[in-house]
């Protein structure tokens, strides 16, 4: 154990002796938090899971699928298709009125009180169903005043419904923007329902993205924060994303969310039909680097179903249907404020801790020459919450990817790769796929890992790496980071070349009704 | 001639149903929508194209009614009757 090792392991014991001296927690700290942020728009975001990559460690969201008409059509959209295994955007299961949305709310904040913010996205487009969208947020914040309240939408119908987002609070919109530009726009959207009339082709996207603009900026005249989701479609609009990225950030919106298409044929969208790719994780990266300027990028989202539950890496959905909504009594409902509001002080106390440690590590504790000049590199790691390396490598649904240097472990995406062990025994064309899931990481951080998954790792130059179970996410990796370095000096690991062919396989775990996996609680 | 909602294909999504100037249409016990031949006048004097078929997701679902063939007068006159000139 180095001294490196040693000081990082005091400070997770006793943190109280390592204060660093900072007063105002929200606005103390590194990277990927509140330090490069205006406190008013950190107080906005800490506690959103969509909004703050920190924060989806801890807090948990929920869409409740209100809004069931849409008002344009998406080429990657088909609004026939419906399936409860599949998670990804325009999904549900079951429809809702708002009355009975509220109560599924109050259930579910009641089950779950890491959950701090209630979306409406869709399953159509929410501001297209705007009676049912706002009654929602009437009832909402009636019953559970702490909860944030969020919207998405396409934008068609934004300019006309800014003033009512904002007489609800609404702090947080995502409009989704996949072109600036009309030409690019007639291949991604059919038609557009607007003024009582159908247009189609060119027409439509230039009123549609008129309105998307007009929309952005009216949202952020009024300080609401704007999130902006763009669907990366390879050959159609991934370049133009980066024109779309400039336009978007000049109109004041907050964060840039590049998700990959969704393609598969047997979802019967035009894109799947006609064999339109989706990118690769090599592209979708280079492409969300590329616009990462002075803008926020978010790589954190799991694209989910309009009626998700949960952590954004496992959705909960499938445990709180209607009909057990229905048959609960309002009144057996305890909503604990309280409790609400210590588990995000203990959720503070977690982040604080975690900061101190990491800005401890960057402070100069065994930096080298070396290190600071060798080359980033990416590392999984498999957690099942609390920013913690916490999950055994067979139970991983999924694996966080971080980019990794001698300065920071930044998050850069996620690998979904469901369950490779069940009942104990691990499943040999499972491994093949979370191999090739993790093709472009050099390591991966587990809580344990058994000896023939971790051969077979090794085999495709990815180490499995346990010696930081339990431990917080990003310090380990800073610390492995050197390690690593060390290793490539003498010669004992062996750099591996990029692949640029790493599939992307989209969505968030839907945990299965009976599910008796419950949320990473802070004890 | 009226309009009727293919229900093989309907999603229930409830896109028509507030746009219908008529409130002609109202959704079925099972989710759905259907629509009141009696008091669908094609949108005739109110827009230039059925609205239904006009925001409607899916393909071929609101569509004029092969059984229920009405001309454009007597479409206008239900018009006045619902509405007044």
């Amino acid at each position: 154990m180095d001294n490196r090792d040693r000081d990082f392991l005091k400070v997770i014991t006793m943190p109280e002796q390592e204060a660093s001296g900072c007063q105002e927690k929200s606005t103390c700290g590194s990277s990927a938090g509140p330090g490069e942020m205006d406190p008013e728009v950190w107080e906005k975001v800490k506690n959103h899971p969509c909004y703050s990559e920190e924060a989806h460690h801890f807090y948990a969201r929920m869409h409740v699928a209100v809004a069931p008409a849409c008002n344009i059509q998406c080429n990657y959209c088909n609004r026939k298709y419906d399936c409860s295994n599949e998670s990804r955007p325009g999904v549900v299961s079951e429809r809702m009125t708002p009355e009975l949305a509220a109560k599924k709310v109050l259930a579910v904040a009641s089950e779950i009180h890491q959950m701090t913010v209630v979306g409406i996205a869709g399953a159509g487009d929410s501001l297209a169903n705007p009676e049912k969208t706002f009654k929602t947020f009437e009832l909402i914040s009636k019953a559970a005043p702490d909860i944030k309240l969020c919207l998405s939408t396409n934008g068609l119908a934004l300019p006309d419904m800014v003033d009512r987002i904002a007489d609800y609070n609404v702090d947080h919109v995502t409009v989704t923007i996949n072109m600036v530009d009309p030409e690019v726009g007639e291949r991604i959207y059919p038609w557009i329902y607007y003024n009582k009339k159908r247009w189609k082709g060119r027409d439509a996207s230039k009123i549609l993205s008129e309105r998307q603009l007009q929309g952005l900026e009216m949202l952020t005249a009024r300080k609401i924060l704007v999130k902006v989701n763009s669907v990366m479609i390879p050959g159609v609009n991934d370049e133009h994303l980066k024109a779309v990225n400039r336009e978007v950030k000049r109109r004041g919106a907050f964060l840039h969310n590049i998700m990959p298409l969704i393609s598969e044929a047997e979802h019967g969208t035009f894109y799947g039909l006609t064999g339109q790719r989706g990118p690769t994780a090599e592209e979708l990266k280079a492409l969300q680097d590329s616009c990462e300027g002075e803008m926020n990028m978010m790589r954190h989202c799991r694209q989910c179903r309009a009626d998700a539950v949960g952590l954004l890496g496992e959705d909960r959905s499938s445990e709180f249907t209607n009909e057990k909504i229905e048959s609960i009594e309002i009144a057996d409902v305890v909503y604990d404020l309280s409790a609400r509001e210590s588990y995000r002080q203990k959720v503070e106390d977690v982040r604080d801790k975690e900061r101190k440690i990491k800005e401890m590590l960057l402070s100069g504790l065994a930096s080298s020459a070396e290190t600071e000049s060798a080359p980033a590199i990416l590392v999984a790691v498999a957690t099942a919450g609390e920013g913690l390396v916490n999950q055994h490598f067979g139970h991983a649904r999924e694996f966080q990817i971080y980019e990794v240097d001698a300065k920071d472990a930044k998050f850069v995406g996620h690998r979904r790769v469901d369950l490779y062990c069940e009942g104990g025994y691990g499943e040999e064309d499972s491994l093949a796929r979370i191999t090739l899931a993790l093709s472009d990481c050099v390591a991966v951080l587990v809580a344990k890992i058994g000896g023939c998954p971790k051969k077979t790792l090794e085999e495709a130059k990815i180490l499995g790496i346990d010696k930081y179970a339990y431990q917080p996410i990003k310090p380990s990796l800073l610390s492995w980071f050197a390690e690593y370095v060390e290793g490539v000096r003498e010669g004992k690991i062996d750099p591996k070349a990029a692949t640029g062919q790493t599939k992307i396989r989209s969505g968030a775990f839907t945990a299965p009704a009976s599910g008796t996996i419950p949320l990473a609680v802070l004890k | 001639m009226a309009y009727t909602i293919v229900l093989e294909n309907c999603t229930g999504c409830s896109a028509c149903e507030p746009e219908c100037p008529n409130a002609a249409i109202a959704s079925t016990s099972d989710g759905l929508y259907e629509i009141d031949p009696d008091l669908c006048t094609e949108c005739i004097g109110f827009f230039g194209e059925a609205q239904c078929t006009a925001v409607c997701p899916i393909d071929d679902t609101c569509i004029p009614d092969p059984n229920l063939v009405e001309d454009r007068e007597t479409l206008m006159a239900r018009k006045v009757k619902l509405h007044g000139e």
